[in-house]
């Protein structure tokens, strides 16, 4: 064999589930030593692949062959046995143990008398963070470390068990982007060392960054074997959706109009009855989109919640033009003309058991459009508007009376953003609308969200994703501990936004001020 | 005024303190096993119903053995094979445990009538002679300690075990391999799963455990202390045991600290009859504390992150 040796084979994996081919004769080579990307859509079956591979799922046919020896995987101790890891995409870790604790469940080193030897455990993850360079306190609590300190311990508990294949699901999903770069660092010392990775990923830039070799993944079937440094974004696109696919927004520059939003000072607490917003001020402007960057719990959602009127602020003024709303609720904040995309889809968005149809009127259900002195429903009508936005929101739904609950994710999102922006609102407020949802969807999405502020909607969009971002505002401001901490442009680099985002950059803000 | 003067004199004597260390163990017992349970991720409040077919068996069995070891061991058997119902019902079956539980405890109170009325007829269940009943240990040396003696070291035998579980299953959760799988299959057994630790044999064995352990007290209460079986003679204390437990924030050692002040008392209303209030009123005491406890205690208190969420594998 003139190739390098392979590390996992898998060959020709069948899984059925009822109703649907998860993985129809899948085929995946994996090379010893590379950083091999497995991307595709939800529901591609990228997760069942690795399930088998992990010995979660058995699959109906199909052969697996690790380092030239054909396995048959009982459950996670075989996979564990022949050296494969996984970081799972939500951690498999107990908030309250410690990070030695937590490293070396279910292999723990004891004393005589079966007790857990303290000692010996918090050696050998010395040992181990210090082989890979990676610090780590063992006797932290794990629920106090920042996300991507437990993303590490995940990936010490997996080599502490020994594993030279390391499976990472979607590992960048909850990292801000410096600390998607160190981990980036860290991969890639784990693969000097000999060790072979599979990352999951369903964000092309970061695969076309970090990865050797590329599988992608359509419907349950492999669709291409792609060499990284020889295929581009939209090829690896293209592949996923089956079609041409726009990653790039499409837009004039905005015509910024009269202010449409101005929040002035604003303070609210959060839910555990911590001040959340310590005196947020800006305008927002009638056809431009204002993005609101920040790593995820830095006052966004309370922000936004604020300004939909489903949480009280607990100062400050919000003006929708002279009009101070403040303090007003969500029904009449919303019959003011704002519109708010919820970033907690199922719990605010919709009502699961209601069908499409009802979750479409969902707060217009008073109006005289649907329903007689606000009391009676007119059925008719509701179907009929029910139509039209499934057909102009090319929602994927059996019928307008199916409910809520059966519909994809992305389709589920579609019904929130349709009846959204079917009221044609003055302020529209998105929180996180693409979470979740498939390259097709966040396309038609972002198109929609564009459009919207093209017909002079003030779009106000919060994102964990940076990319979105900076792909569709006019403006980007920076939210930390619950403050803006700077206004920047849209052209802003993804390192300042990054750094800003994380608290730095305050310095560099003082001396420029 | 002269209540406070009478609770005070009482104070002054060892027979309320040897009284209030001996209720404390009895709850402490039943405490123990729902700490177990909970800390493995399942939820239970069946340690009255455990208890109280515990009881019954441990008179059953002395009265037709004459030994009250094998009693006590049929007794434990009886509490671990309610709890054995328990486990299948709401770890195989994913049951909703509350609704276990309370079955548990109706299905208890239920058998243990019908199966007096079917052994001994309408007539009592007749008294455990003390020669069958477990003994209480005069410590040598120790036990001859004004004051001290009488509190700690004339004690029932049971007493004596239930200190020594006390620190054995604290060490166990707290020091031991098995006790870290045990509170990680309790946290989050989705992470105990992957880490290769059965989730499902964990969680049996910790029911089964709190089911023993309410047997146990239940032998204590019926053939150590009443030396007789009445139906419902547990009172509710399987309850206040259950109050304990998250008193003592599901920790063993915290538990006992919450069994002594319920055992006080129960204590103090064994001691009616030389207190000038009406027994009845005396008789709320142990309820009323666990009231107060709860109330002033509970919010601030919080279970094991997966208690009462059956392990579904594969399930996000």
């Amino acid at each position: 064999m003139t190739e390098q040796s392979l590390a996992i084979e898998m060959r020709r994996i069948t899984k059925k589930f009822p109703g649907v081919v998860a993985n129809d004769q899948v085929d995946l080579e994996v090379r010893k030593g590379e950083i091999h990307a497995l991307v595709g859509e939800n529901g591609a079956g990228k997760s069942t692949l690795m399930n088998i591979l992990y010995g979660l799922i058995k699959p109906d046919t199909g052969q697996i062959v690790i380092d030239g020896k054909p396995v048959v995987m009982q459950g996670p101790r075989d996979a564990i046995r022949h050296g494969i890891g996984m970081v799972h995409q939500h951690f498999m870790l107990i908030p309250v143990f410690t990070v030695g604790e937590n490293v070396v469940l279910g292999r723990e080193p004891g004393t005589a008398g079966d007790l857990y030897d303290h000692a010996r455990a918090r050696e050998a993850i010395t040992a181990l963070t210090k082989r890979y360079g990676l610090s780590l306190d063992p006797d932290a609590r794990v629920g106090d470390l920042p996300v991507g300190l437990q993303q590490r311990v995940e990936i010490v508990k997996v080599l502490y068990r020994g594993a030279n294949i390391l499976i990472l699901d979607e590992p960048t999903g909850v990292l801000t982007p410096q600390e998607a770069m160190e981990l980036f660092g860290v991969l890639r010392d784990l693969v000097s060392t000999g060790k072979t990775i599979i990352f999951i990923s369903h964000k092309l830039k970061e695969v076309l960054e970090i990865s050797d070799r590329i599988t992608v993944m359509r419907r349950g079937k492999v669709v291409g074997h792609l060499k990284t440094s020889d295929t581009s974004e939209a090829e690896i696109a293209r592949l996923m959706v089956g079609r041409d696919v726009l990653l790039r927004v499409d837009k004039k520059p905005a015509q910024p109009g009269p202010v449409a939003l101005r929040v002035e000072n604003l303070t609210a607490v959060s839910d555990r009855g911590i001040s959340a917003l310590h005196g947020i001020s800006f305008e927002l402007h009638q056809g431009e989109i204002l993005g609101i960057a920040g790593v995820e719990g830095n006052g966004q959602s309370e922000l936004v919640e604020v300004l939909a009127g489903t949480r009280r602020p607990t100062g400050g003024r919000v003006l929708l033009g002279d009009r101070e709303v403040g303090q007003l609720g969500a029904a009449a904040i919303r019959s003011a003309g704002v519109s708010h995309i919820p970033e907690d889809r199922r719990g605010a968005g919709l009502v699961l058991n209601y069908s499409v149809a009802d979750n479409l009127i969902l707060g217009r259900q008073r109006t005289p459009l649907f329903s007689w002195d606000g009391i009676i429903l007119r059925l008719k009508a509701i179907l009929d508007w029910a139509r039209r936005l499934i057909k102009e929101f090319d929602i994927r739904t059996p019928s307008s009376t199916t409910p809520a609950r059966t519909l994809s994710g992305g389709n589920q999102q579609k019904i929130i953003v349709a009846r959204e922006m079917a009221s044609q609102p003055r302020v529209l407020l998105a929180a996180q609308p693409t979470r979740g949802v498939d390259i097709g969807a966040i396309e038609f999405i972002h198109r929609r969200l564009v459009a919207q502020r093209d017909e002079g909607a003030a779009v106000l969009l919060v994102s964990a994703e940076l990319d979105e971002i900076r792909s569709l505002s006019d403006r980007i401001a920076v939210m930390y501990e619950g403050r803006i901490v700077s206004i920047e442009k849209a052209d802003t680099p993804e390192e300042r936004l990054g750094l800003l985002m994380t608290g730095g950059g305050a310095g560099e803000r003082l001396k420029a001020g | 005024m002269s209540f406070f003067t009478d609770i005070f004199r009482l104070m002054g004597t060892p027979d309320l303190w040897h009284a209030s260390l001996q209720y404390a163990a009895l709850l402490l017992l039943p405490a123990l096993g729902g700490v177990i349970s909970e800390r493995s991720g399942v939820v239970n409040i069946a340690m009255e119903g455990m208890m109280l077919t515990g009881a019954f068996f441990a008179v059953a069995v002395d009265l037709a053995a004459h030994n009250v070891w094998i009693a006590v061991l049929g007794a434990m058997l009886a509490g671990g094979l309610m709890a054995l119902i328990h486990a299948v019902v709401s770890i195989r079956y994913r049951a909703d445990q509350i609704v276990s539980g309370v079955a548990i405890n109706i299905f208890a109170a239920g058998i243990t009538v019908f199966l007096v009325n079917r052994i001994y007829g309408l007539s009592d269940v007749g008294q455990v002679p003390s020669s069958d009943a477990l003994p209480n240990w005069h410590v040598p040396i120790l036990g001859d300690i004004p004051f001290l003696g009488r509190v700690f070291f004339q004690q029932n035998i049971m007493v004596y075990v239930a200190l020594i579980l006390l620190v054995a299953i604290q060490i166990f959760l707290f020091r031991t391999r098995l006790g870290l799988r045990v509170r990680s299959v309790g946290e989050h057994p989705q992470a105990a799963d992957t880490a290769g630790i059965n989730v499902y044999t964990l969680r049996y064995g910790a029911v089964v455990t709190s089911g023993l352990l309410s047997g146990l007290a239940g032998a204590f209460l019926s053939i150590g202390i009443a030396n007789t079986f009445v139906p419902g003679m547990t009172d509710g204390r399987g309850y206040i045991a259950l109050a304990a437990m998250i008193f003592g924030k599901w920790t063993p050692i915290g538990a006992f600290v919450a069994t002594l002040i319920f055992g006080f008392g129960q204590a103090i209303y064994d001691a009616n009859s030389s207190i000038h209030v009406s027994q009845y009123l005396l008789s709320m005491t142990p309820y009323i504390l666990t009231l107060v406890v709860l109330t002033a205690v509970v919010r601030r208190s919080s279970p094991p992150a997966a208690d009462g969420i059956p392990y579904v594998p594969g399930a996000e």
